[in-house]
């Protein structure tokens, strides 16, 4: 039988986390937790970079080899919803970020009812994405067999085909997250977030922003290339 | 605060009574709905080992085919079909997850000294997300499968093809973020989740390359993810993005999909090479010679792999300019590779060396890597390419790498952990024994392909000149006998979890953490958490080992 | 398998320095791998072997020879890739069409041949490729040549054969159902059997079963001056090419042009398919943008026909004849030159 000293050496207990409902069994301290947590949605956050990033190229490429047809293509988005979008989402960004303000100062309500703005914006953004993507229909600008290829070009059913692909991944980005929130919101309504604990909340932020962010990008290439016209777009 | 130094028992026999990660709940729920890491493993492992043996019939099925110049087994379609289903099932059923998956899943917060990884439920999410992809994949192959090759070029993969290539491709675009969520875990449970005293520099090397895989994996998948996207919409609505007929690009298409694929196959070696470090050490009682400079490789590789992609275009109408950046390029990635065998190699030097079946396998990866390594030159080099693209050259190049490499780092990876993981020694006889049929039957199937590539035999060819016979009948006889080696394993792995000799706790004598905790480790891993103060691989501080 | 063209060496020379090199470092790895396995092999439990570092000077040594070679060797194979992507002015110029799941090429004479390529032994050949449908690649492994054939543009290759005979010519990118049947053979002939050859005449070597099928007498300059007809183009383009409302095309081929927005560019092949298939793209200056587009109304072989009928169309605006293609053509023959006036 053989014996050896190894340099490994235990000081501590097993632990006194199980008395911190919150801090779940890997981690050894809340602020392991908090950090793994920050930092898990950060990565992750860089991989739907990477993702949209293979759409913006195809954007970028084709644009570079139909200008003409890119510049008209966007004549055909309504710019004004548009904007109202961008707006919206900019401000459901600043009512999240006071969500996560209304937790750390153990403001339960105003943690709640910023969610709750929060995804009365995100519903606001979809319907007028719904109304958008409606009107396209109808103008025969759907790419695919729905497309009035008389009235447009084969280039215009591209640029098409990017702005619904690009603007229905960010659509579905943000059904999951009024889901995301939602749930917060119920978990805020249970009274789970105080100034010691808010990380989901603010992970579930983080990744609101981020859907802003995208569509910040999205706007001016999809709606702006070609200018602003009043009455001459839809 | 009381400083204790455990003194360990190497031959402490495991009790009866004794929980571990296996016996503290057998129902199926338990395992269906597992948080434990250990477990996420083993689930892994039954489900690839499954799709291992899928796509092995497909490939059984391409060598008796090529047994004779005329398609006489199988028509065309089935053919293609047969070799398309079996470079995708392997490549995204198989190799990218397996190792960090099943060995990097139960060994890795081990080896940091954690409890668990840092999700662990996003870890049990990653599977159930592969298990759907896989079976997408699977509905697709059952409807008759797809054709195109596994790289799907538009716009035959858009446009022309007649088979079931979207649900192919949706499955493959759901494999994939099983993919990126395993490499957000480790990344995230490497950063934050290390035991006190364990800094980056003493981190076991299976650590560091797992690290690195997840860099790419995490970085890459996504685009291949949405280039997929693009072909599935292609295909269903008929618009342009890659056929020219539309005024789309298939070039755009290619630079997409390897932009991808290119790292993708380094995040299919890394771990391979993170096992072999850790084989060579434990078999040779060393340290590995140039530690740093191992560990700081496996992050260059992952980092230029990004940077090479175009090597896969010389012929494809890129610019020469393009191709001349992408060719020097290849041939510096291929550096930090040979700096990872030449300190391999030099940690033999002065060791003591054992040669049980893992130490095996771990030798054989760097014979036969060395050699798929050094034959990514010809093709690194833009002029060879010419002649050498869509030959058999890079089948036999890119399957000594992945099943000369890859395959037996992951064979010996499992052979060296079994005991870890199911408290069973596997029978050291026929483990030497299918090591080398494996070996001897790999040589004779890949090395041919060599030379009949250099002839002229195109891939992907169902028929071909006669001229090329006495290769494909070589090659096949060497499939057959790495057929036996592959089977093997699977039988005697399986009849030692009720039949194999007890294991003790370290059977290796290994310095590694995870072979500190129990035999197999209970769920929390560690009874205490344990405080690093050396090194790893450090055997010149152990006094005795105990030969296995 | 011996090389048959000017590549041929270059390449296997470097595939043979290559071969050497990894054999070197190979057979040096697995030299080592064995003596220090066998030198050091386990002999008694309780052994310590010393904790060898590393050796930072020896890390060194190994990163920076084989960076230096590695280099040295891209560089060498590069010199060669870019020599294989400059065609010599005075290649003669095949056009070849790959489609599911066969090769067409069109001789300079204007005939087709199918899933055959005939070429003058010792004389530069340039062929340029497109595809009808998906990617497909031309492969001639003797010549150690390859590049894939894609829909939508015309890609380049070049080589020269040096011994006369019968070559493989394989597809080499998967395109579907038949493509390992995609496949022809290349007829390497000496200089008098090519031409004779084109003229459909029978020689030594079409009597040893050298030359595959005969060179047909049908033209495709008349072919595509059928086509410039009955498109059309001869109502704005003139009769012979001379010019109305839309450019002159006789002389056009090789020549520079100035386009509406300022830039200059070359009138080569892909100039004239763009034309054809996409005129508002590049407007001549001085001209209006009306041309329609022929999209859908011309095959990729139209195109070349086309092509080949603009080229022929020389300075004087009058029917080309074989000598305007300027030195890509072989001796004419009598019935060579017969073909020009239909």
């Amino acid at each position: 039988m053989a014996d050896s000293t190894i340099a490994v050496t235990s000081t501590q207990a097993v632990e006194v986390h199980h008395e911190d409902p919150a801090l779940k069994h890997q981690f050894d301290t809340p602020e392991q937790q908090y950090g793994a947590s920050m930092f898990g949605m950060w990565m992750f956050l860089s991989t739907e970079i990477m993702m949209f990033g293979g759409l913006f190229l195809g954007y970028i490429v084709y644009r570079a080899l139909y200008p003409q047809a890119w510049h008209e293509a966007t004549l055909h988005q309504n710019w004004i919803i548009g904007g109202i979008n961008t707006i919206v989402l900019i401000t459901s960004s600043f009512t999240v970020a006071l969500s996560i303000y209304g937790a750390q100062t153990n403001k339960k309500r105003l943690t709640v009812g910023c969610l709750l703005l929060t995804i009365l914006f995100a519903f606001v953004f979809l319907v007028n994405k719904y109304i958008e993507y409606s009107a396209h229909y109808h103008e025969g600008l759907l790419p695919g067999k729905w497309f009035n290829t008389t009235e447009y070009s084969r280039q215009t059913e591209l640029f098409m085909l990017f702005y619904f692909v690009m603007t229905g991944l960010h659509g579905i980005h943000v059904l999951i997250g009024i889901l995301i929130l939602s749930y917060m919101a119920y978990k805020a309504w249970k009274n789970t977030f105080h100034s010691g604990y808010y990380t989901p909340l603010e992970v579930a932020g983080l990744y609101w922003h981020f859907v802003d962010i995208v569509w910040i990008f999205l706007f001016p290439l999809l709606y702006l290339m070609g200018g602003i016209t009043f009455g001459g777009g839809h | 605060m009381a400083t204790v130094t455990r003194t360990v028992d190497y031959e402490r026999p495991i009790y009866e009574e004794e929980v571990n990660y296996l016996n503290t709940d057998y129902s199926l729920k338990s395992w269906l709905f597992t948080l434990d890491h250990k477990r996420i493993g083993i689930l892994y492992l039954i489900s690839i080992s499954l799709m291992f043996i899928l796509g092995s019939a497909a490939a059984g099925l391409i060598r008796l085919e090529l047994l004779t110049p005329q398609g006489d087994l199988l028509n065309a379609d089935a053919y293609n079909r047969a070799f398309t289903m079996h470079g995708i099932i392997m490549v995204f059923l198989f190799l990218i997850p397996s190792i960090p998956t099943v060995l990097g899943n139960f060994v890795l917060p081990m080896m940091l000294g954690a409890r668990d990884v840092a999700f662990p439920r996003l870890n049990l999410l990653s599977w159930y997300i592969y298990v759907f992809g896989a079976l997408w994949i699977l509905a697709g192959l059952i409807l008759g499968g797809a054709d195109g090759g596994w790289t799907f070029y538009p716009p035959y993969s858009t446009t022309y093809a007649n088979s079931h290539i979207v649900p192919v491709a949706l499955g493959i675009f759901i494999v994939g973020f099983s993919s990126i969520l395993t490499g957000l875990n480790f990344i995230v449970t490497t950063h934050r989740m290390r035991a006190p005293g364990l800094t980056w520099f003493r981190l076991p090397l299976f650590v560091w390359s797992l690290y690195a895989t997840s860099l790419i994996q995490v970085l890459a998948t996504p685009v291949l993810a949405i280039t997929l996207l693009l072909v599935a919409v292609e295909r269903v609505l008929g618009v342009g993005i890659f056929s020219p007929q539309l005024g789309g690009d298939p070039i755009l298409f290619q630079h997409m999909f390897w932009f991808y694929s290119h790292p993708a196959v380094y995040i299919m070696i890394l771990p391979g090479m993170g096992v072999v470090s850790e084989l060579i050490a434990c078999f040779s009682r060393k340290n590995v010679f140039g530690y740093k400079f191992v560990a700081l490789a496996s992050v260059a590789i992952a980092v230029y792999g990004f940077l090479v992609w175009g090597h896969h275009m010389f012929v494809a109408g890129q610019s020469v300019y393009a191709g001349m950046i992408f060719s020097a390029l290849s041939f510096l990635v291929a550096i930090p590779s040979a700096i990872k065998v030449f300190n391999w190699t030099a940690t033999l030097y002065k060791g003591s060396i054992s040669f049980q079946t893992p130490m095996l396998y771990a030798l054989g990866f760097i014979g036969l890597f060395t050699i798929g390594g050094l034959t990514g030159l010809y093709l690194a080099a833009l002029a060879t390419d010419v002649h050498l693209s869509d030959t058999y050259f890079v089948v036999a190049h890119f399957h000594y790498i992945m099943v000369g490499g890859m395959m037996l780092a992951y064979l010996g990876g499992l052979h060296y952990w079994w005991p870890k993981m199911t408290g069973r020694m596997y029978p050291e006889l026929l483990g030497k024994l299918s090591a080398l049929i494996v070996f001897i039957g790999f040589n004779l199937t890949f090395f041919p392909q060599f030379i009949v590539g250099f002839e002229g035999m195109p891939r992907r060819y169902h028929e071909y000149a006669s001229q090329y016979q006495i290769f494909n009948v070589l090659s096949t006889a060497g499939a057959s006998i790495l057929g036996v080696g592959f089977i093997l394993p699977v039988f005697y792995l399986l009849w030692s979890l009720k039949w194999g000799e007890k294991a003790p706790i370290n059977p290796w004598g290994s310095a590694g953490l995870e072979w500190q905790t129990p035999t197999p480790p209970p769920t929390q891993n560690f009874l205490e958490t344990p405080v690093i103060t050396t090194g790893p691989h450090h055997y010149s501080q152990v006094r005795e080992e105990v030969v296995g | 398998m011996r090389g048959a063209s000017n590549f041929a060496g270059q390449i296997d020379l470097l595939f043979w320095f290559i071969t050497i090199l990894s054999a070197l470092i190979a057979i040096g790895v697995f030299i080592l791998i064995v003596v220090f396995a066998t030198r050091y092999r386990r002999r008694y439990s309780g052994y310590v072997p010393p904790a060898i570092e590393g050796n930072n000077k020896l890390e060194i040594a190994w990163i920076v020879i084989p960076t230096v070679i590695a280099l040295a060797t891209f560089a060498w194979a590069a010199v060669v890739y870019v020599h294989m992507h400059n065609p010599p002015k005075d290649a003669l110029t095949i056009y070849v069409v790959g489609r599911q799941w066969m090769w067409k090429a069109q001789q300079p004479t204007g005939q087709w041949e199918n899933n055959e390529l005939h070429v003058p032994v010792g004389k530069p050949v340039k062929l340029v490729m497109t595809s009808q449908d998906v990617i497909h690649d031309f492969f001639v492994p003797a010549f150690r040549v390859k590049q894939d054939v894609i829909p939508g543009r015309y890609t380049t290759m070049w080589f020269t054969a040096e011994k006369p005979g019968v070559y493989d010519l394989f597809c080499a990118e998967y395109c579907g159902t038949n493509h390992s049947e995609m496949i022809g053979k290349v007829y390497a002939l000496s200089q008098q059997d090519y031409e004779a050859w084109l003229s459909g005449g029978t020689t030594t070597a079409s009597s040893s079963g050298m030359t595959g099928s005969g060179g047909s007498q049908a033209s495709s300059q008349s072919a595509g001056q059928q086509l410039y007809q009955s498109l059309g183009c001869a109502s704005c383009h003139g009769q012979n090419g001379e010019g109305n409302i839309g450019p002159r095309l006789a002389g056009l081929y090789g020549s520079k042009v100035q386009l509406s927005n300022g830039q200059t560019v070359v009138a080569d092949d892909a100039y004239i398919r763009e034309s054809i298939l996409n005129p508002q793209a590049k407007i001549v200056k001085g001209y209006q943008p009306i041309m329609p587009t022929f999209q859908g109304q011309v095959t990729e072989q139209d195109i070349l026909q086309l092509i080949q009928f603009i080229k022929s169309l020389g300075n004087s605006g009058s029917q080309g004849t074989a000598q305007n293609q300027g030195g890509n053509m072989p001796a004419a023959s009598p019935a060579a030159a017969g073909q020009s006036g239909q």
